[in-house]
């Protein structure tokens, strides 16, 4: 497991690094920084010691260096806007996307097992249905129209919800979990689904069936450990699409994550505070991946057995 | 191939990337094919009506602009913020009009263009470099096929949002970039399936067979190759297209997208976001445009791909009723798809 592990980071550090430098590479693709970052009317002499004190005016390859360099020291560079540590501004804001993003795969998960199951044990039951319609909401319905018809209804509405903000304990968690959780749920729930079916046609569930397991069981302990393995790598998939919507949903709901400080560094013009945003994400899916592989592992005897060589 | 690494190519299941499971070639001639499909079409009425949607939102999205003229941009003072069904001001006030008197039925047309001018080709270009690259890197496979796979997975692994996000914060939100930035961040869909179906083809006798006949491998690739892969990328680009719409939709709600006087349905929604207590209209009906596409094209592949996998095409040449009552015991085959 441990040859599999070593593997596994290794192969993943170049996409991390290709990511990275692309990012910075874009960021300075802009043209001078010191057009960006002074105002209009600072004169040449400003300018050039702006450029310097950033070094902006070596070449490319020393400042990747530079930046490289600094991201092993843990120094990811200050923001131009608060002057505050760029990396403390995104460990930040990290742990609010990191709980509505729980929160949400929790949700999708968890009902995805179970709407999908059920749609599967019984085709064309209300919960196939459910299931269906599920997907296809997931497939078209744009998350800030649904956000902002959720406001619409619920907070200006009825008042039962708070329009924005984290401040109103569990009542400001619903509109934020539900608008992110529309789109996993929907595709985990047909992945789950058709797992489940070519699961409960497999042998090894007639076999139970033959020796008297009853339906709950035949789903829960047979059939379902065999369909986890497709559920789970979608969902690794859709947790890295959920960044997408967390960007949209934050910024929405004023939601204090990394995604809206992503926006607001992007029109801010906060160079560093973007790479290190960009940064975290980024290890934060490279590490999901990796988790998710192991768990993908320990669930199927036959991925182990390769994993082992 | 590990299957580790094969886990990575299927990853996205409702893509249809494995639709045709069994024996794809056209067994029939195409003109013959061609008219079957339309009568099954007609026969499937949930199709049918997806079709004719989609078909008219087209047509609007390219004549409609024409008809209302400058009416999207007329500016009416005096009849602002009008409800739905307010007729002062001519027919074009059927759907309300914004806070700066503009009729939103005429803004809807004329953002339908705007939309479809950046989805369409996002997608065309997507699917063209997403199946040349993955058709060539599944015939060839070796170091070819593991350098596309691995560009697909950095692409593929970061968030595309994110990547648009950045890409347009660098170079100036256009149409033009806009196009490129999405069609970049989904080669990778129609790369992998792609490569998949190429892989398999490859190794398919009529392949070897053009092979010893020393046919070159980009002929072998655009006459035997393609066009069994067709109908799947084609089936996965209508899908695709409700992706790129709704990613377009979101960046220009975000304000990086498309920037006004343009107007698309992403960035009306936006627009009318401060005017939720007051004017209802304005964010719910440009939303409702994104839904119907959206939905009609879901519709619309989820037919395409009963339609042109041989293995599952007796489905629709049922009556209804017999086809609901195959549903109730799904063949296996249903589950991979």
């Amino acid at each position: 497991m441990f040859h599999f592990l070593r593997r596994r980071v290794l192969t993943s550090i170049l996409p991390l690094v290709a990511v990275l430098l692309g990012v910075f590479v874009l960021a300075r693709l802009t043209g001078d920084p010191a057009s960006l970052y002074l105002p209009e009317s600072a004169t040449p002499d400003q300018r050039a010691a702006f450029t310097e004190r950033n070094g902006f005016d070596d070449s490319i390859w020393q400042q990747i260096a530079d930046y490289f360099g600094g991201v092993f020291r843990l120094d990811f560079g200050e923001s131009l806007r608060t002057g505050e540590s760029a990396a403390t501004m995104a460990l930040r804001a990290f742990p609010a996307t990191l709980q509505l993003a729980g929160a949400t795969m929790l949700i999708a998960v968890a009902g995805a097992v179970v709407i999908g199951s059920w749609a599967a044990f019984r085709p064309n039951s209300l919960a196939d249905r459910i299931a269906s319609f599920l997907s296809m909401t997931a497939a078209s319905v744009p998350d800030f129209w649904f956000a902002i018809t959720g406001v619409w209804i619920f907070a200006v509405g009825l008042g039962a919800l708070p329009t924005s903000g984290v401040s109103d304990g569990m009542s400001s968690w619903v509109l934020p979990v539900a608008t992110l959780a529309i789109r996993p749920l929907g595709v985990l729930t047909q992945v789950v689904r058709g797992a489940m079916v070519s699961a409960l046609s497999a042998p090894y569930v007639r076999l139970a069936r033959s020796k008297g397991a009853g339906g709950v069981r035949v789903v829960s302990h047979h059939a379902l450990r065999n369909a986890a393995a497709p559920a789970l790598t979608v969902a690794g998939d859709l947790t890295v699409s959920l960044v997408n919507g967390a960007v949209v949903v934050e910024t929405i709901f004023g939601w204090p994550g990394i995604g809206k400080l992503m926006i607001d560094s992007i029109t801010g013009r906060d160079f560093a505070v973007l790479q290190a945003t960009v940064l975290l994400t980024a290890v934060t899916i490279f590490v999901l991946n990796i988790v998710i592989d192991v768990c993908y592992a320990l669930l199927d005897a036959r991925v182990r057995e390769t994993a082992r060589v | 191939m590990s299957t580790l690494s094969d886990k990575a190519a299927d990853g996205r299941p409702a893509t249809g990337s494995d639709a045709p499971a069994g024996g794809a070639e056209p067994s029939a001639p195409a003109r013959d094919s061609r008219v079957g499909l339309w009568r099954m079409l007609l026969r499937d009425r949930v199709a049918t009506a997806a079709a004719a949607v989609l078909s008219l939102i087209v047509l609007t999205a390219v004549f409609g602009p024409l008809l209302v003229g400058s009416a999207a941009t007329e500016q009416h003072l005096d009849n602002t913020n009008q409800p739905p069904f307010t007729f002062d001001d001519g027919w074009l006030g059927v759907l309300g009009t914004d806070p700066l008197g503009q009729s939103v039925l005429a803004r809807l047309v004329v953002a339908a263009r705007t939309t479809f001018s950046v989805a369409a080709p996002a997608v065309a270009l997507a699917l063209a470099i997403g199946a040349l690259i993955g058709m060539w890197a599944g015939y060839h496979r070796g170091l070819r096929e593991t350098l596309a796979m691995r560009v697909a997975d950095i692409i593929m692994s970061f968030p595309s949002l994110l990547m648009a996000v950045v890409v347009l914060y660098v170079f100036s939100p256009s149409v033009a970039n806009l196009v490129v930035v999405l069609a970049i961040t989904r080669i990778p869909v129609y790369l992998r399936t792609a490569r998949a179906e190429s892989t398999e083809l490859q190794s398919r006798l009529f392949v070897d067979a053009a092979r010893t006949f020393g046919t070159s491998s980009s002929a072998i690739i655009r006459r035997h190759v393609f066009p069994i892969v067709l109908p799947t990328l084609l089936t996965l680009a209508t899908l695709e297209f409700c992706y790129v719409m709704l990613a377009e939709s979101s960046l220009s709600f975000l304000g990086i997208g498309i920037q006004p006087p343009d107007v698309s349905w992403g960035l009306m929604v936006s627009q009318g976001r401060s005017y939720l207590q007051t004017a209802w209209w304005l964010t719910f009906f440009p939303g409702l445009a994104i839904i119907v596409t959206t939905v009609s094209a879901t519709v619309l592949a989820a037919w395409a791909r009963l339609a042109t996998d041989p293995a599952q095409r007796w489905r629709l040449t049922l009556p209804r009723r017999a086809r609901h009552r195959t549903r109730t015991a799904p063949a296996p085959q249903e589950a991979q798809s």
